[in-house]
């Protein structure tokens, strides 16, 4: 494929399509809604299914039943839709499903219910956050790779700016290498064998004597996840930056573009931005901290990331420059994301840094 | 008393011997399961599962099961089994038939799952016209939880939430699900059978037979209720439960065809 202008949503949906998704269930909400309209144009080109969903439970229930059916399965809505969903993603993590969740969110609110999820039990799934549609073309790719190699739910947080920006891009396919053979998924052909197969979040594979052993082995799969699953995060102008600044999503590329401007003309500033949320790269914060005076959260919300980079940072002060900034259309757009604002925060941060440990 | 067959010793037998497990149902163990004694819904599930191995459907067939007292099945028959949450099989039954469009999907659900917590599921898979068979085991109760009322409790029956029996001042009135499925254009065939009888069986085993042929031709939503036996939940002896299916539930929820498309209406 070629370069084109493209906006997010269509970026993602043709990305989608390159990954091999060919099912998808959606409710319309925006910004999702050009996903779902993307998906509903481009999947019965390629022999797909695309289901206009009578609400956001059945979207997530006919994805799981897709992905369960062993084809690349994805649904998505914005944080209020997920919301709706937060029993299925919980219950879809114990049952090993390798669904794509995507979250076009309003504004910035929603990383504590992307990263921690408002569903019951003790589950956890990867979560993804590009900030440019080259990036999210890449990462929702990605999501499909891993939910694949995991066997477990992987959600993609985007925002409004992401899907309704225009950019040249690429949507083709990447490549992330082979993956094992769906030998789990339902197509009816062991019935009757004497050992049918399940795809249930209430056992692991039938051999576990009780819910609790699979409710055990479940958390053991969280914490292989954490381990081999590396967080990809961006880094910049870290060396001999007196404060770092930390932010994901498009408010993180706009923090790199600011920072990198008052890099040039020669103020100490350096950011990390995240792309994966969960596992979250504490190291990586916590490495970009060492040299610095102090870390600072930029996110469009009170403070949610902020926790994170808390846990992440011991050794200098955290301070939070970012705050709730919405527009009346209520989609997250926000007035406080502009370059001369954004250079203040940081420069009044910077100052506060040098001041505090002067 | 019947008089025990003299086997020959002084040559070959003429037929083979019978085996206890020559009687028992090819797809399912029913021993397996932990259900009360007098519950409807083992004989149900065998009746579905026969009819699943008389039509040769066996390796093409997927289960969708909810969550009640018949998820007991889930590891007791040899189907594959796509657990779903409460209420929401039809939609994982959806997705799983849109993407396996060769295979057979039915649903088990009872009234609590599929006409309580999941009722839009059903509908709408129905409207839509999905390829799969949607199975209600409806007993009236929330057999699991120990005998709570559900949207489909008769008129009058006691429940441990309708202590004095349901009121319709106080509770409202049952679905009679099965009559809106047959209402709705997408649906194909809808029967509403029972298990209270060795003949209701039978003719419960012809519905099911009849629902997964139309499923398998692509006829459109295919829809089997079973009114089965409760007999803890509606606190009565194990010996009256058939009777009180036949004197309170069934003349409720009617039993009969209501719809094939193959045969116009009516039973």
């Amino acid at each position: 494929m070629t370069r084109r202008l493209m906006e997010g949503a269509e970026a993602i949906a043709q990305a989608m399509v390159s990954a091999g998704c060919r099912f998808f269930a959606g409710y319309p909400m925006t910004p999702f809604t050009e996903v779902l309209e993307g998906m509903a144009r481009l999947l019965p080109k390629v022999g797909g299914v695309c289901i206009n969903a009578e609400s956001e439970l059945e979207a997530v229930g006919m994805a799981w039943g897709a992905a369960a059916g062993g084809v690349r399965a994805a649904t998505g809505s914005v944080g209020q839709g997920l919301s709706l969903m937060q029993e299925s993603l919980s219950e879809a993590c114990y049952a090993r499903v390798p669904l794509v969740v995507l979250n076009m969110a309003r504004g910035q609110g929603d990383y504590f219910q992307a990263t921690r999820g408002g569903g019951h039990g003790d589950y956890r799934h990867i979560v993804l956050a590009p900030s440019d549609i080259n990036e999210a073309i890449r990462v929702v790719q990605l999501a499909f790779h891993l939910a694949d190699e995991w066997r477990n739910p992987v959600t993609v947080l985007g925002d409004y700016y992401l899907a309704h920006v225009q950019e040249a891009v690429d949507p083709g396919p990447v490549d992330f290498g082979p993956l094992p053979a769906k030998d789990w998924a339902l197509d009816g052909s062991s019935s009757g064998s004497g050992r049918a197969r399940a795809v249930s979040p209430l056992r692991s594979d039938g051999a576990e004597r009780s819910y609790g052993e699979h409710l055990a082995r479940m958390g053991d799969r969280v914490k292989a996840m954490q381990a081999g699953v590396e967080p990809i995060v961006e880094t910049g102008h870290t060396d001999g930056a007196e404060l770092v600044v930390v932010a994901y999503g498009t408010p993180g590329r706009y923090v790199r573009y600011v920072v990198s401007r008052m890099r040039a003309a020669g103020v100490p500033v350096g950011f990390v931005r995240p792309v994966t949320l969960w596992p979250f790269p504490y190291d990586a914060i916590a490495a970009a901290a060492r040299d610095a005076l102090a870390i600072a959260v930029y996110e469009l919300n009170t403070g949610q990331m902020y926790d994170d980079v808390r846990l992440a940072v011991r050794t200098v002060p955290v301070s939070f420059i970012g705050g709730i900034s919405f527009d009346n259309s209520g989609f997250g757009i926000a007035p406080d994301l502009g370059v001369n604002a954004l250079t203040g925060r940081i420069a009044r941060a910077l100052d506060e840094a040098r001041r505090e440990t002067a | 008393m019947t008089q025990l067959p003299i086997v020959p010793t002084d040559r070959p037998p003429e037929r083979p011997s019978h085996l206890l497990d020559d009687f028992k149902p090819t797809l399912m163990n029913p021993g397996a399961h932990q259900l009360c004694p007098g519950c409807g819904e083992p004989v149900a599930v065998r009746a579905l599962t026969e009819a699943i191995d008389g039509l040769g459907l066996t390796q093409r067939t997927m289960c969708v099961i909810g969550i009640g007292c018949y998820t007991a099945f889930s590891s007791a028959v040899d189907i594959e089994m796509l657990q779903a949450l409460h209420g929401r099989a039809p939609s994982l039954a959806t997705g799983l038939k849109r993407v396996q469009p060769d295979g057979i999907v039915f649903t088990l659900q009872g009234d609590g799952d599929m006409v309580n917590e999941g009722l839009q599921e059903v509908i709408h898979a129905a409207a839509r016209a999905e390829r799969i068979t949607c199975v209600l085991l409806n007993n009236g109760v929330f057999g699991e939880t120990g005998g709570h009322m559900t949207a489909t409790t008769v008129i009058g029956q006691r429940t441990k939430n309708t202590l004095d029996g349901r009121d319709p001042a106080a509770h409202g009135y049952p679905i009679l699900i099965s009559d809106i499925i047959a209402g709705i254009q997408g649906s194909a065939f809808v029967g509403r059978g029972a298990v209270n009888s060795a003949g209701e069986v039978a003719r419960l085993g012809r519905m099911f037979h009849r629902a997964l042929e139309l499923q398998a031709a692509g006829a459109g939503f295919t829809f089997v209720e079973v009114l089965t036996m409760c007999p803890t939940g509606w606190f009565v002896d194990v010996a009256e439960g058939p009777g009180y299916l036949k004197d309170h539930l069934s003349p409720v929820h009617t039993i009969g065809v209501l719809k094939d498309v193959g045969h116009g209406t009516g039973a």
